[in-house]
């Protein structure tokens, strides 16, 4: 396996037992993420996104098919081994933010590498809140913060342990239009700046527009896949 | 809709109810013990005195009242009763016990039980003794064995279990012996000196006025120092006691309910938080603040209402076991009774507590605005905590808690004085909780490693319940600890009069002509005399030139009568002993003959009882001879040393030549050479009685473990109660947790990890309640110590250290049981838990 993709995805199937009946919500996926791209899963609501984002994190075991992760087949792995594999390599933007309420700014960005029973993480993490604009927030609680800001806090933690790949599940779906935009611009520049592969996974198309590529989903099968030539790279 | 809206949540519900459920249990439970008490001491009063009418006496009755005794007819019963040594030949144990010498059939009503059955109509016309139960398994003697009283060798014909006036604590302090009163002369016992009470017990025909006769005897005794005790009389003070106690442990179970409503208060607390989002929803769909507020309401009602009912079923049931747990203190067979008065109590009282803790979170739904539904905010807080209504609602409740404390102790002083306890000891246990919450948050150790930061930080979660769980858990360890460590205190006092060179071994009732001999026979068994003292018996006559009779009936005057009336024992001597000090006048060592009014010490309390002064003038009778006193100097007596002190002192040269009985003090190494020496003195002066200090101490531990029980059988309620709302409040916080545990496994958490916080909470948790309470004990105790017991105040460090591990286990366990599950939810929900 070509080492140069980060993340493989083989006819990878999702059932749900729902009563009497199957519920297919992913019928075979198959693509590749090279490393180092940028990448938009998108689809109306109910297509099976946040499905198949989990299942690459190795959140959960698909029905079928496989997910390699990092050259890793996520099926071979217990579910301790997939945390650490998730703690080593992954790094996660959800759309409600998923804060810890009981830690402050700063505790929150250091969680990833804390649990890693790494030590002296503070100044990476200062200087992470401080690139997402929130030096002056680091004591705050989640409670303290905008929605905005929680998204803020969320991307710095989700870079501070150097992530190969960052999965993003609608990070800006609870945001207004122009704390959106900043997100948006954040996650981008962070990505570009520490090399991440990133996946990306929305229904706002403006949004997929910043990614490299963009695969369609629509009732659980992938009906296009476009890259596209980034005006930047 | 009530019913609708409560559907996602009944199992949590069902929760909140149990920390209700056991507080009524224990309300129900003791209220109809109570009533069943009541009924059982009205339908049993007879059997508690044993006969109609009772008359008796410190001294032998005059020849008037012997002639009063005739006239009235019916059954009569004689006793005379003492104390007195009792020797077993067969194992050679001696022991203090007490002797009854009855004649006649006495008891009339109710009777003593014996082994085998049937010998307390049959030891007199057998001239047998009945012994007490545990006396005869202390020495290992059997029935057919004898028991020697004085001079005089008793065959023991019957075991006894069960005497009409006694309850089994009692029989502990005192063991009792029956023998006939025709064999009293032969035990040479009653002699000069000797503290003996005589009774006379009738039985009339039925249909005689009793208490009418009482009254009329009440006249023709009087001036003879007789106490007559009618079944009415003895009915009041056995149920004054009685009530005492029911009363107590009713208070008792009245803490459990209110740490159950704190319970239910906290629950609904959380819950309503987690439903403000659907609040505000049913707002923006049109609900009235009215009608939201009625939901939640109706929903604590039904909650109260089934938890109460289910209450008051499981207290109807543990009624069932009070008897057996209140065995040692009860004289009357108690039944089991559905009591109506007491289901209703406690159906009522659950409702009423349940609503108005409800109330207290509930208010706030009426500041939620239709806007949350859009917007999280948390600025809600702070208005509620500003609401009127909130004041209002607090006042209601203490005016309930104030109206049920004053309705069970009946005296408005002690119903607030409960009360006002109870808020100092919750307010300080919230204070202490808090106090340590600070310190941990104020110095929390920014060092350690992550799980332990993490469990630690998860004691401030919002909505978090630390502190009502500190308060549940932390009441509990405090009551138990508390009684621990009083036990502990009193039996420490005791024990540290046996230490060094107290004295431990006390002779009393020593004949003037045996107290020469009764000193070498201790000198040659090698153990020293500490003291030998003389006592002289001698009565008030008058104080301040007033009789104590005129005072006795001066409705005006507050001198009690048993301290104008009562006998005194006082001694004379030269000099002052360790325990005694002057705090007025001067002390006179001596006072040559031909004194016509003696310089006299009393005794700081018995003075302000008789409310004399220094200077104050007084006439005492000593044995028929009128003698003139003046108040001298007054002594403070520290009375918690095992050795004779007395109220009265009188110096030397006055009481020399007045009749006398002796007291000799000595100190035993061991209990085997105490056990000697008090068999060789029975054998040598069988009138002389012994009290042996380790007897005394292990009396007293095994009557403080009997009252501990019971209060720690109350005290569970509140323990069980603390830990349902342990239960509850952990449950209530799941969803939360398990939002939080898959947030971490997402991030790259193990399970392991998981568990592991969480277990560390649930520790952190139980070491703040626990020592909380048990600090609170420790600060308690002490208190009581120096200012209730004077006594010296040391801590049993490990019997602490065993509570707080206890709790804490029980703490982790209970938590971590609740929360099986929580570390292994697939992570991939977290995905799909939309904010
Ligand atoms: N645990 C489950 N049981 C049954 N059906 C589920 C479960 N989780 C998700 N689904 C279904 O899977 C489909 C895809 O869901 P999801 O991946 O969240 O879609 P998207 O993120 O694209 O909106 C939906 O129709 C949803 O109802
Ligand atoms: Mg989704």
């Amino acid at each position: 396996m070509d080492i140069a993709s980060v993340l493989k995805v083989e006819n990878l199937t999702k059932r749900y037992r729902s009563g009497e009946r199957d519920l297919t919500v992913l019928d075979h996926v198959s693509f590749e993420v090279e490393t180092g791209t940028t990448c938009a899963i998108v689809g109306p609501s109910g297509s099976g996104k946040t499905t198949l984002l989990g299942l690459c994190a190795g959140l959960d075991r698909s029905s079928e098919g496989a997910v390699f992760l990092n050259g890793v087949n996520l099926n071979e792995l217990d579910e301790d081994a997939r945390s650490r594999v998730r703690n080593q390599y992954v790094g996660f933007v959800f759309q409600n933010f998923q804060l810890i309420p009981t830690l402050t700014a700063l505790e929150n960005v250091m969680v990833p590498l804390e649990l890693r029973g790494e030590r002296g993480v503070q100044p990476r993490a200062e200087e992470l809140l401080k690139r997402v604009g929130l030096g002056d927030r680091m004591d705050h609680y989640p409670v303290q913060l905008s929605g905005g800001e929680q998204q803020r806090v969320s991307l710095a933690r989700a870079f501070i342990n150097r992530p190969k790949i960052l999965f993003a599940d609608e990070p800006t779906g609870n945001l207004d239009a122009e704390t959106s935009e900043k997100i948006t611009e954040l996650i981008f520049d962070l990505n570009r700046a520490a090399g991440t592969t990133l996946v990306l996974v929305t229904h706002d198309l403006d949004l997929a527009g910043y990614t490299g590529r963009i695969i369609r989903l629509k009732g659980g099968k992938v009906v296009a896949d476009e890259r596209v030539e980034m005006l930047d790279a | 809709m009530a019913w609708r809206d409560s559907r996602a949540h009944r199992s949590r519900l069902l929760l909140f109810m149990a920390s209700i459920i056991l507080g009524i249990a224990a309300l129900v439970a003791i209220t109809s013990f109570g009533e069943s008490l009541e009924r059982a001491v009205d339908d049993q009063a007879r059997t508690l005195l044993g006969a109609d009418l009772e008359l008796r006496s410190a001294e032998p009755f005059s020849t008037l009242a012997e002639s009063v005794i005739d006239s009235l007819g019916g059954a009569q019963s004689r006793e005379i009763a003492f104390a007195s040594m009792a020797y077993f030949p067969k194992s050679g144990g001696t022991r203090l016990a007490q002797v009854r010498a009855l004649s006649g059939e006495f008891p009339y009503y109710g009777e003593l039980e014996t082994i085998p059955s049937g010998q307390g109509a049959r030891y007199q016309a057998a001239g047998g003794a009945l012994v007490d139960q545990g006396l005869m398994r202390q020495f290992g003697v059997a029935v057919g064995d004898s028991v020697k009283l004085g001079t005089y060798m008793f065959p023991v014909v019957g075991e006894l279990t069960k005497v009409p006036d006694q309850a089994g604590a009692g029989m502990t302090i005192a063991p009792r012996i029956y023998i006939p009163l025709n064999l009293l002369e032969q035990t040479g016992l009653v002699r000069f000196g000797s503290r003996v009470s005589y009774r006379v017990f009738f039985k009339f025909e039925p249909g005689r006025e009793v208490a009418n006769l009482a009254e009329q005897l009440e006249n023709r005794l009087r001036g003879q120092r007789i106490r007559i005790e009618t079944v009415e009389s003895r009915k009041e003070t056995f149920g004054a006691v009685m009530k005492n106690l029911y009363r107590f442990l009713n208070l008792v179970a009245f803490i459990a309910l209110l740490l159950g409503s704190i319970g239910v208060a906290s629950s609904i607390h959380v819950y309503i938080k987690q439903k403000l989002a659907s609040i505000a929803v049913l707002r923006c769909v049109g609900a009235q603040i009215r009608q939201t507020f009625y939901i939640y309401l109706i929903q604590a009602g039904v909650l109260g209402l089934i938890g109460s009912l289910a209450g008051a079923a499981l207290g109807t049931l543990i009624q069932t076991f009070l008897p057996r747990v209140l065995d040692d203190f009860l004289l009357v067979e108690v039944d089991f009774i559905l009591s109506g008065t007491a289901l209703l109590k406690g159906l009522s009282t659950g409702l009423v507590m349940t609503l108005l803790f409800a109330l207290l979170p509930l208010i706030a739904i009426r500041k939620v605005s239709p806007l949350l539904a859009i917007r999280a905010s948390y600025e809600s807080d702070a208005a509620t905590r500003r609401d009127p209504l909130r004041w209002v609602i607090y006042g209601i409740i203490a005016v309930v808690v104030v109206v049920f404390a004053v309705s069970q102790t009946r005296e408005w002083l002690y119903g607030i004085a409960f009360a006002a306890g109870l808020a100092i000891a919750f307010g300080l246990l919230a204070g202490m909780a808090k106090l340590l919450i600070w310190l941990v948050q104020r110095f929390f150790p920014r060092s350690w490693s992550y799980p332990w930061r993490q469990s630690l930080a998860n004691l401030y979660r919002p909505n978090n319940q630390t502190l009502v769980l500190m308060l549940a858990l932390g009441l509990g360890t405090f009551l138990i600890t508390n009684l621990f460590l009083i036990q502990d205190i009193l039996l420490r006092q005791v024990a540290a009069s046996d230490s060094g060179n107290q004295p431990n071994l006390i002779f009393f009732d020593i004949q003037v002509d045996q107290n020469e001999a009764l000193g070498q026979l201790v000198h040659s068994k090698g153990l020293p005399v500490y003291q030998n003292v003389p006592i002289v018996t001698l009565r008030l006559k008058s104080i301040r030139g007033r009789e104590v009779e005129a005072i006795r009936d001066d409705s005006t005057s507050s001198i009690p009568s048993w301290a104008l009336m009562r006998e005194y024992r006082v001694t004379y001597r030269d000099t002052l002993i360790n325990t005694e000090a002057i705090t007025a006048g001067t002390w006179v060592p001596e006072m040559p003959p031909p004194a016509d009014t003696v310089l006299i010490s009393l005794e700081s309390g018995i003075a302000e009882e008789l409310q004399l002064g220094v200077g104050d003038d007084l006439v005492v009778d000593v044995q028929g001879v009128p003698l003139n006193a003046r108040v001298g100097s007054i002594r403070r007596v520290n009375w918690q040393r095992v050795q004779p002190n007395f109220f009265i002192v009188f110096p030397k040269g006055v009481l020399e030549e007045a009749p006398q009985i002796r007291v000799l003090v000595t100190r035993t190494q061991s209990a085997e050479s105490s056990a000697t020496l008090q068999q060789a003195v029975v054998e040598a002066f069988p009138n002389v009685s012994a009290i042996d200090l380790t007897l005394v101490l292990r009396t007293v531990e095994s009557i403080l473990n009997k009252i501990a029980f019971v209060i720690r059988f109350m005290a569970l309620f509140s323990i069980l109660t603390g830990l349902i709302v342990l239960v509850a409040a952990v449950v209530t916080t799941r969803f939360q947790r398990i939002q939080e545990s898959v947030l971490l496994r997402t991030l790259g958490a193990r399970r392991e990890l998981i568990r592991r916080i969480l277990a560390q909470e649930y520790l952190y948790l139980g070491l703040l309640a626990s020592l909380t309470g048990v600090l609170l004990a420790v600060a308690s105790a002490w208190a009581l110590a120096r200012f209730a017991f004077q006594a010296s105040f040391q801590i049993a460090w490990l019997p602490l250290l065993s509570i707080v591990l206890l709790v804490v286990g029980l703490t982790v366990l209970l938590g971590m049981l609740n929360s099986r599950g929580i570390a292994t939810r697939p992570p991939l929900e977290i995905l799909r838990a939309e904010g």
